[in-house]
């Protein structure tokens, strides 16, 4: 009877069977879902309210004179509304402005072409989305008014067709000499949630290892389990079911994960469905049709045709990624770097007799970890750079630092020499843990430090 | 302790010169112990003798820094494992873990197989009238519970040897009743018993053999009536009848009358009598001059003894 195999056991049950892990593996996707829907719905959601700008235009520059009146040249949008009102200066509205009902006054200068700088007067603060809206759209208008100046012949025309919004697509090609498109914010979006991901889990399950290390010590069972096996085995059973526990959240997750995206594909992109030849076409008859269009009224033609144009890189670019590489590297970092930072969350446990005493602790040993994260946020824009080839070779960065290079593409020795650096590591660390908690786990009433956990290290036995 | 080596062949357990070290402090110096196999062998020591120390060497928690230990003759290893049972003096049980499902956990950890276990399981929780916690928790036990349920699971895979460390420090006076009980069952059954306690009567009703263990050193070992005998203190209680002052103008001056008394047993006197020499001088002079209406031999009990060597060792080391 393998007596591993009955710690993995225990370990992988009991914790299965907690409502708190089941609780977890339903609500976890949705989580996370929520996580990254709920600031997205926050940020479309406009600001519903109708406002008011009273414009005094003291330049005359932006205004026009139509049948009805003057009105102001920048189109007011659903919710904002602009009113020209000429023979009043601002001092006029500053008694009972609040009572008149207008959200504000905005006050163009006669020198704006000089100054450029106008200025909103109101009793609120005038939110971020306005202020940008207007400069944007002063900006342009001054810009088209300076050079209308120089007095160039077609001058609408000409800025007309010069007015580009540059589309790169990355276009890669494979070694079968098939083009594949791929989008640079899909790889960097992919990278960073795998990367997230690894630091994530190796936090969340190195702690518990940490605790049910705590747990045993403190029951006093320890004694009673290492008189019938072997510390390492102990330790490694529990480092190894915990970690089966975490792969086990982690399919759930994806599968769960898998049914919620398919379901939100059919019910928001049903285009998607189509097989990718007829999707191809589709749109390359839709782009030689609009082409004309495009240019005269962008502005409705372009976010229908940008909204699909996206999704279908975003699921193109999936595609290009090579999937067998990113899940075979993933569960690699994944399972390495667990098992590397296990062993001494282990040995932190081993080392205090409860858990308030884990906090000086466990600062040194999840600091690499942090730093990772912060290379990895460096990595994504420059993945080939020395920090992130240097941090993605470092075992204790490496599971999260190379799981944002990889969808890039990285040299294969890279791979295999970071790879190799982090199993050797994770022996080696093994190992020493297994000294020190063989002796960690007997002690009670010692201060933990790393003195002491140095000292443990030197026993014989 | 030359003694012991012939009798090594029957020995289940023989540890020689054993010696451990902590960061400056030696825990065990030079410790040798002889455990018979069929006996029920006591290590007495105060605290922080190393009594705990030498336990979990034999059971493998710890290794010693220099000598070594053997199970029937062989150096002791992993096989072993399965033949010991231990009762760690800090008891302890998964908190949040069924009784019945830690059970069957801690018996497949010592070799059994789950049927096995299980089959055994369900009679010593008939015996102990305890198959209604089978579906508790741990934390859901009083004390006393999960004590019975830690002695099952510590003799569940019948061990040839079963250690007790402070087995009845603890324990409520029940349990430490029906542990005594299971003690002599299990010798009977053939079974090797070493336990560590402080508690003198329990030595002398359950020991065979013992081990004094003082700072770090075996300061007295052998069997319970060797020891006894060595320790002699060769004096005598003495009923009578009669009067007490004759008594003590009549003794002989070689015998030394410590103490006469009355009290409702009567009237009662110690006397010593010279080391070595047999009570029959005693016995006569005793006749001359008063009516004997008993007459017994004051044994030393173990406590006087433990206390006895312990102080003495003090006084030699701080000498």
């Amino acid at each position: 009877m393998n007596k591993i195999s009955l710690i993995i056991q225990r370990e992988y049950l009991t914790r299965i069977r907690k409502k708190s892990f089941i609780i977890m593996s339903v609500l976890g996707p949705i989580i996370f879902a929520a996580y990254i829907l709920i600031p997205m719905y926050f940020a479309t959601l406009e600001d519903k309210e109708e406002k008011t700008i009273v414009v005094i235009d003291d330049s005359k520059l932006f205004t026009e004179y139509e049948s009805k009146g003057p009105k102001f040249v920048i189109p007011g949008t659903e919710y904002l509304k602009f009113q020209v009102i000429e023979g009043v200066t601002v001092e006029t509205f500053r008694d009972g402005f609040e009572e008149s009902g207008y959200y504000g006054i905005l006050f163009i200068p006669a020198n704006i072409l000089a100054s450029e700088s106008s200025l909103i007067y109101s009793t609120k603060q005038t939110s971020v989305e306005i202020s940008q809206y207007l400069e944007r759209s002063m900006d342009s208008e001054i810009e088209h008014l300076k050079l209308a100046q120089h007095d160039i012949k077609d001058i609408e025309r000409i800025l007309a067709e010069v007015e580009t919004s540059i589309n790169v697509r990355n276009i890669k090609w494979t070694k079968d000499g098939k083009t594949q498109e791929s989008n640079t914010g899909v790889v960097m979006g992919l990278g960073y949630l795998s990367g997230m991901m690894i630091f994530f889990f190796i936090f969340f399950f190195g702690s518990q290892v940490m605790r049910g290390v705590i747990e045993e010590k403190v029951s006093r069972i320890i004694e009673v389990i290492v008189s019938s096996v072997k510390p390492f085995q102990l330790m490694m059973g529990k480092i190894i079911g915990v970690g089966l526990v975490g792969l086990t959240q982690f399919l759930i997750w994806m599968i769960l994960s898998a049914v919620l995206v398919t379901g939100l594909k059919a019910a928001f992109f049903p285009e998607l469905n189509r097989t990718p030849t007829e999707q191809v076409v589709a749109s390359d008859l839709f782009d030689q049709g609009d082409g004309q269009e495009e240019t005269m009224n962008p502005s409705e033609a372009i976010p229908e045709v940008g909204d699909l144009d996206m999704a279908q890189e975003i699921f193109a670019s999936l595609k290009s990624i090579n999937a067998g590489v990113m899940v075979g590297a993933f569960l690699f970092y994944f399972i390495f770097g667990y098992l590397l930072y296990a062993a001494m969350f282990a040995v932190i446990g081993s080392a205090v007799d409860n858990e308030t005493d884990t906090q000086q602790l466990i600062f040194p040993v999840i600091l690499p970890l942090i730093l990772g994260i912060y290379v990895m946020i460096s990595a994504i824009n420059n993945p080939d750079n020395a920090l992130s080839f240097w941090f993605s070779m470092i075992p204790f960065t490496s599971p999260v630092v190379m799981m944002v290079r990889i969808p890039f593409g990285v040299p294969w020795w890279q791979v295999a020499l970071s790879a190799s650096l982090l199993v050797v590591t994770f022996l080696g660390m093994t190992w020493i843990a297994g000294k020190v908690y063989r002796t960690g786990i007997l002690m009670y009433g010692k201060k933990a430090s790393y003195k002491e956990i140095w000292k443990w290290l030197r026993y014989s036995s | 302790m030359n003694r012991t080596s012939e009798l090594s062949g029957a020995n289940l357990i023989s540890a020689s010169a054993v010696v451990k070290d902590f960061s400056g402090h030696r825990a065990l110096n030079q410790v040798s112990m002889e455990v018979p196999e069929g006996s029920v062998y006591g290590l007495l020591g105060p605290n922080g003798a190393g009594k705990t120390t030498l336990l979990r060497i034999i059971n493998q928690i710890t290794a010693p820094d220099e000598g070594s230990i053997h199970f029937k003759g062989q150096p002791i290893g992993p096989d072993h494992r399965h033949m010991i049972g231990y009762l760690p003096e800090e008891r302890g049980l998964y908190k949040k873990m069924k009784v019945g499902e830690q059970a069957l956990y801690l018996a497949q950890l010592k070799g059994l197989t789950r049927q096995e276990a299980m089959l055994r399981l369900k009679h010593w929780f008939q015996k102990f009238e305890m198959s209604a916690w089978w579906d508790k928790k741990v934390e859901e036990l009083s004390k006393g519970m999960a004590q019975k349920v830690q002695f099952i699971t510590t003799v569940l895979h019948e061990p040839q040897l079963l250690i007790f460390d402070e087995p009845f420090s603890g324990f409520d006076p029940i349990n430490v009743n029906l542990l005594k009980q299971e003690i002599l069952k299990m010798k009977e059954n053939g079974a090797t018993i070493i336990f560590s306690t402080h508690n003198m009567a329990s030595v002398e009703e359950l020991c065979d053999h013992i081990t004094l263990i003082n700072e770090s050193e075996v300061v007295l070992q052998g069997e319970m009536s060797e020891i006894r005998e060595t320790y002699r203190a060769d004096k005598y209680l003495v009923s009578f009848q009669g009067d007490p002052e004759k008594l003590s103008k009549g003794l002989d001056p070689d015998f030394e009358l410590l103490s006469l008394e009355e009290n409702g047993m009567g009237r009662q006197a110690t006397i010593r009598i010279g080391k070595g020499e047999g009570s029959a001088r005693l016995i006569r002079n005793l006749v001359d001059i008063t009516e004997i209406k008993s007459f017994q031999e004051i044994l030393p009990n173990m406590n006087d003894i433990f206390i006895q060597v312990v102080s003495d060792t003090n006084i030699k080391k701080g000498s």
